[in-house]
């Protein structure tokens, strides 16, 4: 697609865009769902920074689009673009009072025309949006044509604001427990939301260190740099050594219903770890995964539970059962699909997730696995003579377990059998030809990820006492999926950063649950069209996708033309 | 000669084919057991057999897109089955407002063939919003890039329905000209059934002589064989994708109304099962091959809906109905296994890589 010089404005179009997406997040209801939260308390709402964010971004891309370096030409771009953004919320507002649209869209209430139109009435309401959208449009010109050290102080202080707005639930009850930290947070924080007095000192604190780091940071780096190896080596250490602490003590600091969320994000950990293996390393598109997950979970119930009164034992005994179930069937699953690529791999697994799933909701095995009620009564875990039962010392428990997979699949990255995987993914036909047995690879594969799912699976029952055949549905594959790409295919970072980002952070934002899986794929499809290798990807994908030299790897991976793939939302 | 065979066959066969005798063995153990009980009288065979029919005759024209999709363009498009449930779920509106001003009992064919073009229309525009934004700028891109978009595309578009519509099930009003039953000398068909079988089939013949007889149907044959060729033939590709997720949508739309007359219900997750078993159905035929994805269709109709009486219920298995999807899923896997280019066999198998 060439780049067309027209005469028309590209605001307009950008705009449009713009106008749709707008439209579109205030009538799938998350526009009325944020603005429960205040970011700055009775300043501004969460649901109108989203609209805010499209503004400015739509503003942005106009500017960049908008072909000419010309100020007053950007300018009017991204001036017509906010426009016309601000036109189409108008619009609905106005069609809105004049049809009723809830019959159709449930989430075109009055509350969200008020929100919109700023409770100012529909005429003056609308005309408002069309003032907001435009210096939105103005402002994020202006922002283009700005220096990139004000862009980055700009960007860094303001984002700050919102994160701590966003964040203020994980924020504030952690604050509360520290003594002198306990007053900066009244003063920091109102009962919803910052108060604008802390909106701007976070403003200018975090401002000064963003320009005292562009300033300085590369000195302060250099002199990291100037230490002698060892030195070096001995302050990489102590920086470790100060995490593994913050770690260990991070349930006590964070208090149970924190504690609760890092027990779920750590779960994920596992279950991401053990399908980067599969997904990451050896390139095996595993949709049916949490079908391993199940295994690991049913097997502790049946070993543990005295519901069903099979064998009784306990958690410890029955972890390894658990793991040797998950390898078998690793195995046992892998088998039957060695032989296929790609997109069959994927729907294979997925069937067979599906059928496990359904098996064991049939009443068919019922006296077996319990059927639709599930088993219960699965016994906690025990050290010695305490009990694992709070979130808070189960947390130890998937920490050690977080620790030692992370250390193995660290280990096997660069191992023989790590750097086999990555041939079979890169190609299966040369790795074969250069002497890789695939068929040992791959079930090596497939049984490493099993029994980390397992693991998990093991803890996920011991945790809740209790398992179910809905726990063991589709979505949690797709999760995985989600984490692993997000984070970056292969990189172990990047399924603790894609964890944190995609697992964490919904059970902190309550509202934002009900719309996780339309931003997980969105995320999916933006990721794959913008940033294909993840946010924290694997050094050698970096290095392929972004050394300057491979451009074919980059065409490859990134493929298609620019301007056209910014449209993915 | 012996160590050629020694060479071809390794454990991993001989041990699938163990798993196939056995699953085969089960299969006849369990009809044999069935029939010679015979629980089951002709009436009952042939209510299930209507009913298989008229489900895989919708899952054929769900197949329909993905065969044809995946002909063209050599991916799966995994958000296939969220056109077909955006269709039916838009014009729920459309039906509901029909039946509360009456304008349905007045004009029932009227209506039912309004419902149908607004269906078709948003599968159909939703299918070519899809190509635009999330897979033209991928072509070319590794093989698990455009799968994984597509995946991610499927979920978006399942919550922005949810978001739009609501999250809970929405009940399709009842067409009361498709109530009742006919009577062939002994045998009932339920009225609907009939209707969905004629209508699925009528349209598959539309849509399939389209491909076979005009000028564009046989431009995106050949942009299916052959990409480059065709373009140096003067074939405009991309209007030819274009108009491959046109016709898979319209067919996902059609089938979306029929599904939704059928089950009298719609909901936004209403498309993740029976687009599964549409795919099983396609890979069934072998996929890109059109007529094979209907007759795949129609066959996993037909097993799906018969064989938990037949052959499952011989094994003493209790309540087998609830083991239908697993014998899709079942089927999937195994044709996946043993014959990945389908009873049809492959029309494109030599050019896959």
């Amino acid at each position: 697609m060439a780049m067309k010089q027209s005469v028309w404005p590209q605001g307009i179009k950008t705009g449009l865009i713009g106008g749709i997406v707008g439209v579109f997040l205030a009538l799938v209801g998350m526009v009325e769902a944020f603005s429960q939260r205040h970011i700055i308390a009775d300043v501004v709402s969460m649901g109108h920074t989203l609209l805010l964010v499209v503004a400015l971004f739509i503003g942005y891309l106009a500017a960049k689009r908008s072909g000419r370096n010309e100020l007053p030409w950007v300018l009017v771009n991204s001036f017509i673009s906010g426009l016309i953004l601000g036109g189409c919320l108008a619009l609905l507002v106005i069609v809105g009072n004049w049809v009723r649209l809830r019959a159709v869209f449930i989430n075109a209430s009055p509350v969200l025309y008020k929100l919109l139109t700023f409770d100012y009435g529909v005429g003056m309401g609308s005309l408002l949006l069309l003032g907001a959208g435009a210096l939105g449009g103005v402002l994020a010109g202006l922002f283009y044509f700005s220096p990139v050290l004000t862009r980055r102080v700009l960007l860094t202080s303001l984002g700050s604001i919102v994160i701590a707005g966003v964040l203020q639930d994980l924020l504030r009850p952690t604050f509360a427990l520290w003594g002198p930290l306990a007053i900066i947070n009244e003063w920091l924080f109102a009962v919803n939301g910052l108060t604008l007095h802390g909106a701007g000192f976070l403003f200018v604190i975090v401002s000064g260190a963003t320009y005292f780091w562009a300033k300085r940071g590369s000195a302060v780096q250099a002199g990291f740099r100037r230490f002698s190896p060892p030195k070096q080596r001995a302050l990489r250490l102590t920086g470790f050594l100060l995490l593994f602490s913050l770690l260990l003590t991070l349930p006590q600091i964070l208090g149970l219903f924190l504690s609760e969320v890092l027990t779920i994000v750590g779960l994920y950990v596992l279950l991401g770890l053990g399908l980067n293996i599969v997904v990451g390393y050896a390139g095996l598109l595993d949709l049916g995964y949490v079908a391993f997950f199940a295994i690991g979970a049913y097997t502790m119930a049946l070993l543990t539970s005295p519901e069903l009164g099979f064998f009784g034992l306990s958690f410890w005994t029955a972890l390894p059962f658990a793991i040797l179930m998950g390898v078998i069937s690793g195995v046992l699953l892998g088998i039957p699909v060695l032989k296929m690529r790609g997109d069959y791999l994927a729907i294979a697994t997925l069937g067979f997730g599906e059928i496990i799933r359904i098996l064991v909701l049939s009443d068919f095995l019922r006296p077996w696995l319990g059927g639709a009620q599930g088993v219960g009564k699965i016994p906690k875990a025990f050290i010695g003579s305490m009990e694992l039962a709070t979130p808070q010392q189960i947390y130890y428990l998937i920490l050690a377990g977080c620790l030692l997979v992370g250390f193995i699949s660290w280990r096997l990255r660069d191992s023989r059998l790590g750097r086999a995987w990555m041939a079979v993914r890169e190609d299966e036909d040369v790795a074969q030809a250069m002497g890789i047995n695939l068929v040992a690879t791959k079930l090596l594969a497939f049984a490493t990820g099993a029994a980390f799912s397992a693991l998990s699976g093991a803890i996920f029952a011991s945790k809740l006492g209790s398992v179910y055949p809905h726990s063991f549905n589709v979505m949690i594959s797709i999760n995985i999926i989600c984490l692993i790409i997000v984070g970056g295919m292969g990189s172990i970072p990047g399924v603790i950063v894609g964890a944190i980002a995609l697992v964490g952070l919904p059970e902190l934002l309550r509202e934002f649950a009900e719309y996780r899986l339309l931003v997980y794929g969105a995320a999916l499809v933006a990721m794959m069209l913008l940033r294909p290798e993840g946010l924290w990807p694997e050094a050698v994908h970096r290095r392929e996708l972004h050394a300057g030299g491979s451009d074919e790897t980059e065409t490859k991976s990134l493929s298609g033309p620019e301007p056209s793939s910014q449209e993915g939302l | 000669m012996r160590q050629r065979w020694k060479e071809k066959i390794t454990p991993t066969d001989v041990l699938m084919w163990l798993i196939g005798g056995v699953i085969l063995a089960l299969i006849i153990w369990g009809s044999t057991a069935t029939l010679t009980a015979g629980r089951y009288t002709s009436h009952h065979w042939f209510d299930f057999m209507i009913f298989g029919l008229a489900q895989g005759s919708i899952y054929a024209l769900i197949a329909m897109g993905y065969t044809m999709v995946y002909g063209i363009m050599r991916m799966i498009n995994f958000a296939h089955s969220e056109v077909f449930m955006s269709g039916p779920y838009t014009a729920y509106f459309v039906a509901a407002s029909f039946y509360s001003s009456g304008f349905l009992d007045r004009h029932p064919i009227m209506s039912l063939f309004v419902i149908f073009l607004v269906s078709m229309a948003v599968s159909t525009l939703i299918a070519v919003l899809l190509e635009r934004i999330a897979y033209r700028p991928l072509r070319g891109a590794p093989r698990l890039v455009p799968l994984i978009t597509a995946i991610g595309a499927s979920f978006f578009l399942q919550y922005t329905f949810r978001g739009l519509y609501g999250s809970g099930f929405q009940a399709y009003p009842v067409v009361k000209i498709l109530e009742g039953e006919w009577m062939i000398g002994a045998f009932r068909i339920l009225k609907f059934q009939g209707v969905v079988i004629v209508a699925a089939a009528l349209l598959m013949g539309g849509l399939y002589s389209f491909v076979q007889r005009t000028r564009i149907g046989k431009a995106i044959r050949a942009v299916s064989e052959d990409k480059e060729a065709s373009s140096l033939m003067g074939i405009d590709i991309n209007r030819m994708i274009v108009t491959t997720f046109v016709i898979g949508g319209m067919a996902a739309g059609a089938a979306g109304v029929l599904y939704a007359l059928m089950f009298k219900q719609v909901h936004f997750f209403m498309g993740f099962i029976p687009g599964i078993k549409a795919f099983t159905a396609a890979v069934l035929g072998g996929i890109g091959n059109i007529p094979g994805a209907m007759l795949g269709g129609i066959f996993l109709g037909l097993v799906e809906s018969i064989g938990p009486s037949l052959f499952l219920d011989g094994l003493g298995i209790v309540a087998p109905y609830q083991l239908k999807d697993a014998i899709a899923f079942i089927m999937l896997v195994l044709i996946l296994i043993f014959r990945p280019t389908g009873i049809m066999g492959e029309r494109l198998a030599v050019k896959k890589a």
